[in-house]
């Protein structure tokens, strides 16, 4: 297929006079796995809700597939399976019936699908939504979301709740999906997750996106993630960020001269040092601080 | 899609249909079922009710003949169908479009394939089955129960009566669809709230004549009994009325809706 799956240009959201999102802008191209990364109230839900046509834009553009998210609705939603972070369900229905419901809405016979991966995930159809655990209703909003087999995957912190067995099978069968094709947008403020498994990632915060870039880039920096145990205190030293003292040890992340703060510490009274790339947490935090 | 989302709110629906169904038609059997034992002492009665003044007026006592199977009919249970149905249509429409936020189903029915006029649609017409459903059993009932005690009534008048009842249930609950539309709660306060201020407005209307204006605000006022029997015939004016501010209503829903921010 032609053309980008995602396209979000200067995308505003306000809710009255509170922020949702400001100037945002993104894109992401078909067969991506892309990560969408943000504390909680950053503004990731807001932006998928604008996406997916439940909120309509303050300004800007957002298009999936090239067509308005909120103009095209329903064409847009066909192509796409959306799996909210608080979902909930008909609570009079059982696993089935909301399956089926999905299915018919869909207008497509998902049998086959649908069977593999109530098995894998190890969902039991019969039971009723009220009784549902936060882990099974997640299960059952997978299942719902990719057992039309959608060209589009958005997932909105989807492993809360899910135990870590669950987690790496919801992850395998987004690899498969994303191997055959599908687009996977992933949104979580679980960095190894992105880290791990998407390619590329854009960073929110305050509702402002910081970063868009490969996952391989972000991490590219020439600052490094420094962890010193002994007595060295970083404060007021040019370059340092991000200090967390815990215990007798302290991390920072340095950007600057590095022989100039091995010339500080070598007159310190350190017992132990690593000096290593900052892993996303890092990079985060560097552009959280 | 139509068709889907229909069939998914009228199995939402089917529990507390039957539920206001069953209560309701067994209240009006109930009480057609009391008339033989009350008919004779209801000549007096008739005269004690139609003596009491403003009272007598408000529910349009002095002008209906108790002692009458349709005088009876028109009052004990166009009071049971007529107001009991009313707080069941109104619950229907507040509740129809701002439940999927309350219970937080918004999210995940309005990103399966549907457009949002396709679920308001689906909505009203599921409700307006109910609501048909349920006046066409009731009256099924009172027809059956008057056969049953061996009274007969001007038959017309009977069907006029029930028709009157099932645009006031009509109409309220495209009012109530038009509240939900811009609400994220359950209003079922405001629904019974609408129900009976309407109901209590008619009463006033019928009091005072200086309130007979009020008339025109109350779809209760086209379903007053002791009017459809004298004339056999529903008022058009008034009726028109209320089916226009129906139609508003639904009008006003619709775009509000499909325009609406979902709450999470």
């Amino acid at each position: 297929m032609n053309g980008r799956i995602i396209e979000i240009h200067n995308l505003s959201k306000y809710y009255g006079k509170a922020r949702g999102v400001t100037d945002v802008s993104f894109e992401v191209e078909p067969g991506e796995f892309f990560g969408f990364i943000g504390p909680n109230g950053a503004g990731k839900s807001t932006t998928i809700r604008v996406l997916m046509g439940l909120i309509k834009a303050s300004s800007g553009e957002a298009r999936l597939f090239g067509l308005d998210v909120w103009a095209d609705r329903p064409a847009t939603l066909t192509r796409l399976g959306y799996l909210p972070s608080e979902i909930n369900f008909y609570k009079n229905q059982s696993v089935e019936d909301v399956l089926k419901l999905a299915a018919r809405l869909h207008s497509s016979n998902c049998g086959p699908e649908t069977d593999s991966l109530c098995e894998r995930l190890k969902l039991d159809r019969k039971q009723q939504v009220a009784d549902l655990s936060l882990g099974n209703r997640k299960k059952l909003g997978i299942v719902a979301a990719l057992q039309h087999k959608p060209e589009l995957i958005v997932m909105d912190e989807p492993t809360s709740g899910l135990d870590p067995l669950m987690q790496h099978e919801f992850f395998s069968i987004l690899k498969e999906r994303n191997a055959a094709g599908a687009t996977v947008f992933l949104s979580s403020h679980i960095l190894s997750e992105v880290q791990t498994h998407c390619r590329r990632a854009a960073i929110i915060r305050e509702g402002a996106l910081v970063a868009c870039d490969d996952v391989g880039n972000l991490l590219k920096t020439s600052a490094r993630s420094i962890t010193v145990r002994g007595v060295f205190n970083p404060e007021g030293i040019k370059g340092c960020s991000n200090i967390q003292k815990n215990g007798d040890s302290v991390h920072f992340l340095y950007d600057g001269d590095i022989r100039m703060l091995l010339g500080v510490l070598s007159q310190a009274e350190l017992e132990d040092i690593s000096i290593v790339e900052p892993n996303l947490e890092d990079i985060f935090m560097h552009y959280y601080k | 899609m139509f068709r889907q989302l229909l069939q998914h709110e009228l199995r939402q629906s089917v529990k507390s249909f039957s539920i206001w169904t069953l209560c309701i038609a067994g209240f009006v059997a109930m009480c057609i079922f009391m008339f033989p034992s009350m008919k004779g002492q209801m000549d007096k009665v008739g005269e004690m009710f139609a003596s009491m003044g403003g009272f007598s007026a408000a529910f349009g006592l002095d002008r209906l003949n108790f002692g009458r199977m349709i005088g009876f009919y028109a009052t004990e249970c166009g009071n049971i169908l007529g107001l009991g149905a009313a707080l069941f249509a109104a619950l229907l429409g507040v509740n129809s479009l701002s439940k999927e936020e309350n219970d937080h189903t918004a999210e995940f029915l309005l990103t399966l394939p549907v457009s949002r006029p396709a679920v308001i649609g689906a909505k009203l017409l599921s409700m307006i089955i109910q609501i048909v459903a349920l006046n066409v059993v009731c009256t099924l009932v009172s027809m059956a129960s008057i056969g049953a005690i061996g009274e007969s009534v001007e038959w017309k008048c009977l069907l006029l009566l029930n028709l009157s009842y099932l645009l006031v249930h009509i109409e309220l609950g495209c009012i109530g669809i038009a509240v939900s539309a811009f609400s994220t709660r359950s209003n079922a306060g405001i629904g019974i709230a609408i129900a009976v201020a309407l109901y209590f407005l008619n009463i006033v209307a019928n009091i005072s004549p200086d309130a007979k204006p009020l008339k025109y605000l109350t779809p209760f006022a086209f379903a007053e009994g002791a009017d459809i029997i004298a004339n056999v015939s529903l008022d058009a004016t008034l009726v028109a009325i209320g089916m226009t501010l129906a139609l508003v209503s639904t009008i006003l829903a619709f775009v509000k809706y499909s325009n609406k921010d979902i709450r999470a």
